[in-house]
C-alpha cells in the first residue's frame, strides 16, 4: 500500500476501496434459499449446525431480491426452466450462479432420454460455479461457494475496464 | 384369487357381459369393458360383500403400437380387507373412459396423471387439465409413440453435450 502502510496503528489496516468492496460482497454472499430435487436435502443439511454456512458469512434468504447467489440445487425441468429465469432476471445485481449437482450441470441421468429436463442450466442462465456430485456432499459444495469467494474476491467494481 | 373370482362372479351377476372372460386360470385382476365404467364404480363401492371404499391407484399402460392403451384401478377396501385390480382396455385413436373422480374423490389427481401422460380423456372428470407438464406441453410422453420435443419454448431439450457419458 505504498506509503500509507506502517503509519497508523496496528488495528488500523488500508486497502483500496476496489478490494474491500469485493472482500465485503465475497464474504457475506446470500443464497437464494431455492431448492429443485434431492440436492436441495444436501444444501440444507450444509446450511444446518455440523457445516454451518454462516461461519463463511452465507445466509438463506427467502427472497430472489436480497439474494446475492443462487444455487440452483437440483434437476430444472422445463416447467421450472422458465420459472428459473424469472427468479434469476428479480435478483439484484451483482449476482452469482453456481450450478448444484449434475442434474444441474448437464442433466446428469436424465441426460439421454429425459423428454422433460433442461440439460444444463447454464443454457438458461450464466454460470459462475459447478459443483459435481450426485447429490453433491456438504463439503463439495462449501467447496463450490469458497471457489465462488475467490472468484467474487478477485473481482475489482469500481476500476474501469479496459 | 379368490376375492377375484367372487367379484367376478358378483359382477356377471349384476352387469351380464361386462367381464371379460380370459383364458388364464389364475389372474389377479378383472379385465371389463369401459362402457357402464361408471355404475359398476359406484356398484363395487357400495356392494356389501365388496365395499372397495379407498381407490389406491390408478395407472395408464401402453400396450404397444399395435395394441391400445390400458387403465388399471386398484382397490382396497378397508372394512374387509381385501383388494383388487380392475383393467379397461381403451383404443389408442380416441381414447376415453368414464371417470369415477366423484366416487371416489382421490382418483381426482389420479385421473388427471394418466391424462398427462397418456392423453386418456376421463368423461365426467370435472377438472381434467394436465397434471405434472406445463399447459402447453403437446403430445403424451409415456406412450410408445411419443417423440421428445427438440425445443420448448426457445429451450433445447435434447441431449447437447458430447463426450459427457
Amino acid at each position: 500500500m505504498g506509503f500509507l502502510e506502517d503509519r497508523f496503528d496496528d488495528n488500523i489496516i488500508t486497502a483500496k476501496l476496489d478490494q474491500i468492496l469485493s472482500w465485503a460482497r465475497s464474504t457475506s454472499a446470500w443464497y437464494f434459499q431455492f431448492g429443485l430435487a434431492c440436492c436441495a436435502i444436501e444444501m440444507m443439511a450444509t446450511a444446518a449446525s455440523r457445516h454451518d454456512l454462516e461461519r463463511i458469512g452465507m445466509m438463506p434468504r427467502s427472497s430472489p431480491r436480497q439474494a446475492d447467489v443462487m444455487i440452483v440445487a437440483g434437476t430444472v425441468t422445463l416447467k421450472m426452466a422458465t420459472r428459473v429465469i424469472k427468479l434469476y432476471d428479480q435478483m439484484a445485481d451483482p449476482k452469482y450462479v453456481i450450478s448444484m449437482g449434475s442434474c444441474a450441470n448437464s442433466g446428469g441421468p436424465y441426460s439421454r432420454q429425459g423428454y422433460h429436463v433442461l440439460k444444463g442450466v447454464d443454457q438458461i442462465i450464466p454460470v459462475d460455479v459447478y459443483v459435481p456430485g450426485c447429490p453433491p456432499r456438504p463439503e463439495s459444495l462449501i467447496e463450490g461457494l469458497l471457489k465462488l469467494q475467490d472468484k467474487i474476491r478477485k473481482e475489482r467494481p469500481l476500476t474501469k475496464k479496459k | 384369487m379368490i376375492i377375484n373370482q367372487k367379484v367376478s362372479d358378483i359382477l356377471k351377476a349384476k352387469f351380464p357381459g361386462v367381464v371379460i372372460p380370459s383364458e388364464e386360470q389364475h389372474n389377479d385382476y378383472i379385465q371389463i369393458y369401459p362402457e357402464k365404467w361408471n355404475e359398476i364404480a359406484k356398484f363395487i363401492k357400495t356392494e356389501s360383500e365388496l365395499k372397495f371404499d379407498s381407490c389406491q391407484c390408478i395407472t395408464g399402460v401402453d400396450l404397444g403400437i399395435e395394441e391400445g392403451l390400458e387403465v388399471r384401478y386398484n382397490f382396497h377396501s378397508m372394512k374387509l380387507k381385501h383388494k383388487i385390480e380392475i383393467r379397461i382396455a381403451v383404443e389408442r385413436k380416441k381414447p376415453s373412459i368414464p371417470s369415477v373422480e366423484q366416487v371416489w374423490r382421490g382418483a381426482d389427481w389420479l385421473e388427471r396423471e394418466v391424462y398427462d401422460m397418456y392423453g386418456i380423456r376421463f368423461k365426467g372428470h370435472r377438472d381434467l387439465r394436465r397434471m405434472l407438464l406445463p399447459d402447453d406441453w403437446k403430445g403424451w410422453p409415456l406412450r410408445k409413440d411419443y417423440k421428445t420435443p427438440k425445443i420448448y419454448n426457445g429451450m433445447k431439450v435434447p441431449k447437447v453435450r458430447k463426450g459427457w457419458d
